[in-house]
């Protein structure tokens, strides 16, 4: 099979204004005789689900939350970056893309990436006119900072909660289409398959997760917005439902899923504190703005930070890294981090940490500037770990937080399969091997409001006057079947461990040989552990209750059970991969001193892989990268 | 630390609940809240017994799932925190916790902890928004806003939509939830266009699911996020307001 990316001719800058020329429209009065299912609520899918629903197309939504507003899009802390150069510091279109293609190691296809620039502007005026109170400056017009790997300032934030605020204003654009009738929410609804019929997505699945009531929806055409899968690694940054299950179902249906291993190791979260910890906690990116950060200059130094002299301490990004400092993009700000631990150097009781200073910081703007900054960010370290980031400098350690992997989607946002989409942190489009800072939160949405509403047009104008196939078809009732007996086997193997036991073990699999450095011994090692865990999980897994009600074991076991493939698809990946780029780390492709070394000749490609059954290797297909707008540098931050 | 859980559980919103008492033993006071009731589960599960159902996501006081009334109070002792960030430092050694699920009409429970709160889905969808169709936005800086107007908006937009102010209040009113939003949209130029209409349809929606406020003010003190009491006193003016400007009242719409 040839990965066709559909990416038009011409030249970079209009090749998507051409090709929205060139696609096919449904006219105003034919959208509502198209069905539409969307999966997934948070920045892209909210976003998708209400312009679709603007437009005129009969949408019928999904989440698993309580509520639309629940999805983790909200975590986001830091902002969200547009082109619009209202700094007047040379920031352009152009270089929003290029600073997005050389962050993310040259790992990711261009034109989609100079889309994304392009309509990162129309995503600012979008939001400030639904109300989003971005930061602003006492003149009345929006503020911006910066961000780790660029020297421009073009983040716009909202305190510390701007994905909170873009997602509450897809939220209400959402509500706005579902009070007007336009739009069904269907919520504590989860999707568990996807539908097929003649190699085609005709609908899907879902459980109702109060009742347990299996239910399938067709359509014309279904798009997956159900974001990352960081939590294959159990501890991450991502909410606790975060989960894999919607883009393995797709996948396993025929749906390619690329470059699986690029994960993204966040460098500023909390250190754990036991091993208990059910989760990891993000502090913004933007406190590497004015924290400065260090490690004791000779290992095991168990004195309190304040009794270590400026001489005895080690800047190690500001010496290694002196044009960006503690603005390094976050793979080699994590790998750093990680290197320092190694040598003994960390810091807190745990030893598993590094300092985030803000002394200098408060010394020369006052605490008044810092606490308006970051106060919130300050209280929320506090609460978790009973120490005064004002007084003692935060303990900070990288942990997962993003995955730049994800279906393969063509330049239109189609998989593999026709009539399925994948959009957001979902599919693998934009971010190549690292994703920049507040590029996520841009990605999310501009998929949703402004590239999907018009690609998916040009496939849904084929089918005009036709039906979506029915529910009462043999595929919808097989597909259910099939979830049924999924649910019904997990409660059946009574055996004697929790899930969550089982996906602690899986994490930590992960985590020591797919996490910030990677080799292919570890590798072959994860893909022999990997599959006995999994077969121990369906020989020993304890679930317990029914289907019949609310039951949150038995909603993790199925997610868990799709982690473990997952898990094992990001290793093959990892092992594929034998360079080091981004966030992917091989530790027998590094220079002299350390940094990662980039084999353009033969990786400059992106990794599809394609399903071929439980036990057998998938197929790879490489999808090849064409540069022809930028030039493949080594990426330098010194 | 050793703990009690007086904790209520129940099957469904049409069955009767009752409390129930657990042990918590060997629990660090580094773990959050969530954590310790995580290990009660795995330790009901190894003993064979269903776990504990209870709402929570990000776990990182944002995302407004969480929803546990702990020793009488929502989110329980600690001000300005929302369950998931509360620390097990915050109790004693032997203490008895008493723990609930949010209580009120406006929610009914679902099982044990967890409950419904999509009546805020609605209040929302009555006009918690401001109707921009994708695209035809202009120019972000064409409107300036004043910084103080924008800060405001903020506080009043930080609301996490947990639903404890509802569950704070003797009369289970929603006016605290529903007020921020109206105050966020309503204090912004982009917002006044629809002001009036969307504060009475606001306000009429939620007293459909709610009770009446009647200026107690536990709402405000159990937010996690310190939604000010003013909020709601903006919001019965533009009420009020509304009704008189309401253009149907003036004849300008059928």
């Amino acid at each position: 099979m040839i990965l066709e990316s559909k990416v038009p001719a011409g030249p970079l800058a209009e090749k998507w204004e051409s090709h929205r020329f060139n696609m096919k429209l449904v006219a105003p009065t034919n959208r509502r005789k198209f069905k539409v299912i969307i999966i997934g609520t948070g920045l892209a899918g909210a976003s998708a689900a209400a312009t679709l629903g603007e437009l005129g197309y009969d949408v019928d939504v999904f989440t698993y939350h309580d509520s639309p507003r629940r999805a983790h899009s909200i975590a986001a802390q830091g902002g969200i970056n547009a082109a619009k150069n209202y700094r007047g510091d040379g920031d352009s279109i152009f270089r929003l893309f290029y600073d997005t293609i050389k962050g993310g190691d040259y790992r990711s296809r261009e034109a989609n990436v100079y889309r994304l620039a392009e309509v990162s502007n129309e995503i600012i005026d979008q939001c400030t006119a639904q109300g989003v109170p971005f930061a602003r400056e006492y003149g009345g017009l929006l503020d911006n900072r910066s961000f780790g790997g660029v020297q421009v300032s073009r983040t716009f934030y909202a305190r510390g909660q701007t994905g909170q605020q873009l997602l509450l204003g897809s939220y209400q654009a959402l509500a706005r289409q579902v009070g007007l009738g336009a739009v069904k929410l269907h919520t504590r609804a989860e999707m568990l398959e996807v539908v097929l019929k003649d190699g085609q997505a005709v609908g899907v699945v879902v459980r109702d997760l109060t009742s347990g009531e299996i239910s399938t929806h067709s359509a014309h055409a279904v798009v997956l917005a159900t974001g990352g899968y960081s939590n294959a690694y159990y501890l991450s940054t991502n909410a606790m439902a975060c989960n894999g299950t919607a883009i393995w179902r797709a996948y396993r249906k025929g749906a390619q899923f690329a470059n699986a291993s690029f994960t993204q190791i966040h460098p500023t979260c909390i250190p754990a504190s036991d091993e208990f910890q059910s989760k990891l906690t993000l502090m913004s990116e933007s406190l590497r703005n004015d924290g400065r950060i260090w490690v004791p200059e000779k290992a095991e130094d168990s004195r309190p930070a304040s009794q270590i002299p400026e001489a005895e301490r080690d800047y190690y990004l500001e010496r290694r890294y002196p044009a960006f400092g503690n603005l390094v993009p976050r793979d080699v700000a994590s790998r750093a981090a990680k290197q320092q631990i190694d040598q003994n150097k960390g810091v807190g009781p745990l030893h598993n940490g590094v300092y985030l200073d803000f002394h200098d910081s408060i010394e020369r703007l006052g605490r008044d500037v810092i606490a308006a900054r970051y106060g919130n960010l300050f209280e929320m370290y506090e609460r978790i770990t009973d120490e005064n980031p004002y007084e003692t400098p935060m303990r900070i350690y990288p942990a997962p937080h993003y995955t730049m992997g994800g279906l393969w989607v063509d330049y239109e946002l189609m998989t593999t399969v026709p009539g399925l989409y994948s959009i957001g942190e979902a599919n693998f489009s934009d971010h190549g091997a690292n994703r920049l800072g507040a590029s996520a939160l841009m990605q999310g949405l501009a998929d949703g409001y402004f590239v999907l509403p018009y690609t998916i047009a040009n496939f849904l104008a084929k089918s005009l006057n036709t039906d979506p196939v029915s529910t009462d078809d043999p595929v919808f009732h097989e597909a259910a079947r099939d979830v049924t007996d999924r649910l019904n086997m997990f409660l059946g193997i009574k055996g004697s461990r929790s899930v969550d036991w089982f996906h602690r073990e899986l994490g930590k699999i992960l985590i020591e040989h797919c996490g910030m450095a990677r080799n292919a011994s570890g590798l072959e090692k994860a893909l022999s552990d990997i599959p006995a865990l999994r077969d121990e999980f369906y020989q020993d897994v304890r679930v317990l209750g029914e289907n019949e009600t609310l039951n949150q074991s038995l909603e993790k076991a199925g997610r868990v059970a799709d982690f473990f493939e997952l898990g094992e698809l990001m290793c093959r990946d990892a092992l594929h991969r034998e360079e080091s780029c981004g966030g992917h780390f091989r530790e027998e492709h590094q220079t002299e001193d350390g940094e990662a070394l980039r084999r353009d000749d033969e990786f400059a490609h992106v990794a599809s892989w394609e399903w071929t059954g439980l036990d057998t290797e998938p197929n790879l297909h490489k999808e090849e990268l064409e540069f022809e707008n930028v030039e493949l540098t080594t990426r330098s931050y010194k | 630390m050793n703990v009690t859980l007086k904790l209520w559980r129940q099957e469904s919103a049409d069955k009767p609940g009752a409390y129930v008492m657990l042990e918590a033993n060997d629990i660090s006071p580094e773990m959050s809240f969530l954590e310790m009731l995580d290990i009660v589960n795995e330790n009901l599960i190894a003993a064979g017994e269903v776990p504990i159902e209870f709402d929570h996501d990000c776990r990182e006081g944002i995302c407004g799932t969480c929803s546990l009334v702990i020793d009488g109070i929502p989110h329980g002792p600690q001000r300005s925190t929302a369950t998931c960030q509360l620390h097990m430092r915050k109790f004693r050694d032997g203490a008895v916790i008493t723990v609930e699920p949010w209580r009120a009409a406006g929610f009914p429970i679902v099982r044990d902890l967890v409950v419904d709160r999509s009546a805020f889905d609605r209040i929302i969808e009555a006009g918690g928004f401001i109707s921009v169709a994708t695209g035809s936005a202009p120019e972000a800086n064409l409107t300036p806003v004043p910084r103080e107007a924008a800060e405001a908006a903020m506080d009043a937009a930080s609301c996490i939509g947990c639903g404890a102010c509802v569950a704070a209040c003797p009369n289970g009113a929603a006016q605290l939830f529903t007020a921020a939003k109206i105050t966020q949209l309503n204090l912004l130029p982009q917002g006044q266009p629809e002001r009036w209409a969307r504060t009475v349809n606001m306000v009429d929606t939620m007293e459909e699911y709610f009770g009446s406020c009647t200026n107690i003010g536990e709402c405000a003190s159990a937010c996690p996020q310190d939604i000010s009491l003013d909020f709601i006193a903006l919001m019965n003016r533009d009420y009020a307001r509304g009704m008189v400007r309401q253009r149907r009242l003036t004849g300008q719409r059928s």
